[in-house]
């Protein structure tokens, strides 16, 4: 009926570096099934995996790219993005996936993220948001919702976070969606759409830090889950402008934006190398 | 059947059966394969693995509908199921089952 030994295969073993599993993530931190949900729809997308590349910054949530047996990339703090836009640049045959954290994609890289967006470099970026800074030690970050404790803000948090779907759709992202690791069969389904999508995509997944952020705001990582599940609005469709962290009155989940406009490669070799046209394929 | 989302065809989708794998020496006895098992199918082992931790056991084999749940929650790759081809098992037989 069960079968405990290590022998045993697991289907997602042959996408890992199984010998650097157990991986450093804490007991009930949501990252691995972000992770987990990432690799499903990596191998459902039916895409090249042999051309394709997961680049991640520095943080918890940058630990994958050293996890996962494809060709990765970790980089430095913040600078996921530009990496992977030049990766992208250099091969644009590539399939470039960026995988990291809310602190690592847009705080320190938040620069970095407007104008990839802007720019419509075809990329996908999975943002694990844990609303804090855990690999050290659970400050306040830019996604740390009002009021929540952490380190840096011990009577509660007296600024506002960033509502990030809406940040990527202000700043150009052509497939905007959000959802917790919960709905890890939506998170799984909209990763996969992502991956197929031209253009620059963006998911945030929300994920349980009990480490940094849930001891200090009394949450128990299936607490946490739990708050998922009775604070989830499922609103495919959604105006991003409305799907601000408010646990209070809800957290808005779905697929926001999936629209279609040339990348900027696209643009680029139509101005530049108008005699290459016939390679391009028309986004518009 | 323990079911947050119904989906509107439950009652004419063909219902699979899985048998589950737990590789229990990965295991970090976060639970959530536990909790979130629509069927309830799994529960905290009595006896702890390599790591110190609690692993899930399958309590009840027959209720597993092969949902692959449990192995994309898991964060560790440490549970999965796969498909008892010798059990098909049609909607009919589980009406009586579900809600
Ligand atoms: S500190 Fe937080 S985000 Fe980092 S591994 Fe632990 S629980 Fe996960
Ligand atoms: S496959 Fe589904 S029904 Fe079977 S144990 Fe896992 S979550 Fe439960
Ligand atoms: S979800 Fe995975 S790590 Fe958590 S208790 Fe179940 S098998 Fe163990």
């Amino acid at each position: 009926m069960k079968n405990s030994s290590l022998s045993n295969k697991h289907p997602l073993d042959e996408l890992i570096r199984t010998d650097r599993i157990p991986h450093i993530w804490c007991p009930g931190c949501g990252v691995g099934t972000v992770f987990s949900s990432f690799l499903i729809a990596l191998r459902e997308s039916g895409i090249d995996l042999k051309n394709t590349v997961v680049v991640s910054g520095i943080g918890c949530s940058g630990r994958a790219a050293g996890y996962v047996k494809l060709d990765s990339f970790h980089t430095t703090h913040g600078r996921a993005i530009p990496f992977a836009t030049g990766i992208k640049l250099a091969n644009p045959d590539l399939n470039v996936i960026v995988f990291s954290g809310d602190g690592d994609l847009f705080a320190i890289g938040g620069n970095h993220f407007i104008h990839a967006a802007r720019r419509n470099v075809d990329l996908t970026v999975i943002c694990v948001n844990n609303f804090t800074y855990g690999m050290t030690g659970g400050q306040a970050a830019a996604t740390t919702p009002s009021m929540a404790k952490t380190t840096t803000t011990p009577k509660g948090n007296s600024e506002s976070p960033f509502n990030l779907p809406h940040l990527a759709y202000a700043s150009g992202a052509t497939y905007v969606a959000r959802w917790t690791m919960l709905h890890a069969r939506d998170l799984t389904e909209a990763i996969k759409e992502a991956i197929l999508k031209r253009g620059f995509s963006f998911i945030e997944a929300l994920a349980p830090c009990p480490t940094g952020y849930g001891r200090r705001n009394k949450e128990q990582p299936l607490q946490t889950l739990k708050i998922y599940q009775e604070k989830a609005i499922i609103k495919n469709g959604a105006n991003p402008a409305e799907a601000d962290i408010d646990f209070n009155k809800g957290i808005i989940l779905g697929k926001f934006i999936d629209i279609k406009k040339p990348t900027w490669l696209d643009t680029y070799n139509s101005i530049y190398r108008p005699q290459d046209n016939s390679d391009i394929i028309d986004a518009a | 059947m323990r079911l947050w989302r119904v989906p509107f065809d439950t009652n004419e989708i063909e219902v699979s059966k899985g048998i589950i794998h737990i590789i229990e020496d990965r295991c970090k006895g976060c639970g959530f394969c536990i909790e979130f098992c629509p069927r309830e199918v799994l529960e905290f082992s009595d006896n702890f693995n390599i790591k110190g931790y609690y692993p899930p056991k399958v309590v009840k084999p027959d209720a597993c509908v092969n949902c692959h749940y449990c192995e994309i929650i898991c964060p560790e790759f440490a549970i999965y199921s796969i498909e008892d081809i010798n059990h098909a098992v049609n909607s009919k037989n589980q009406k009586q089952d579900i809600n």
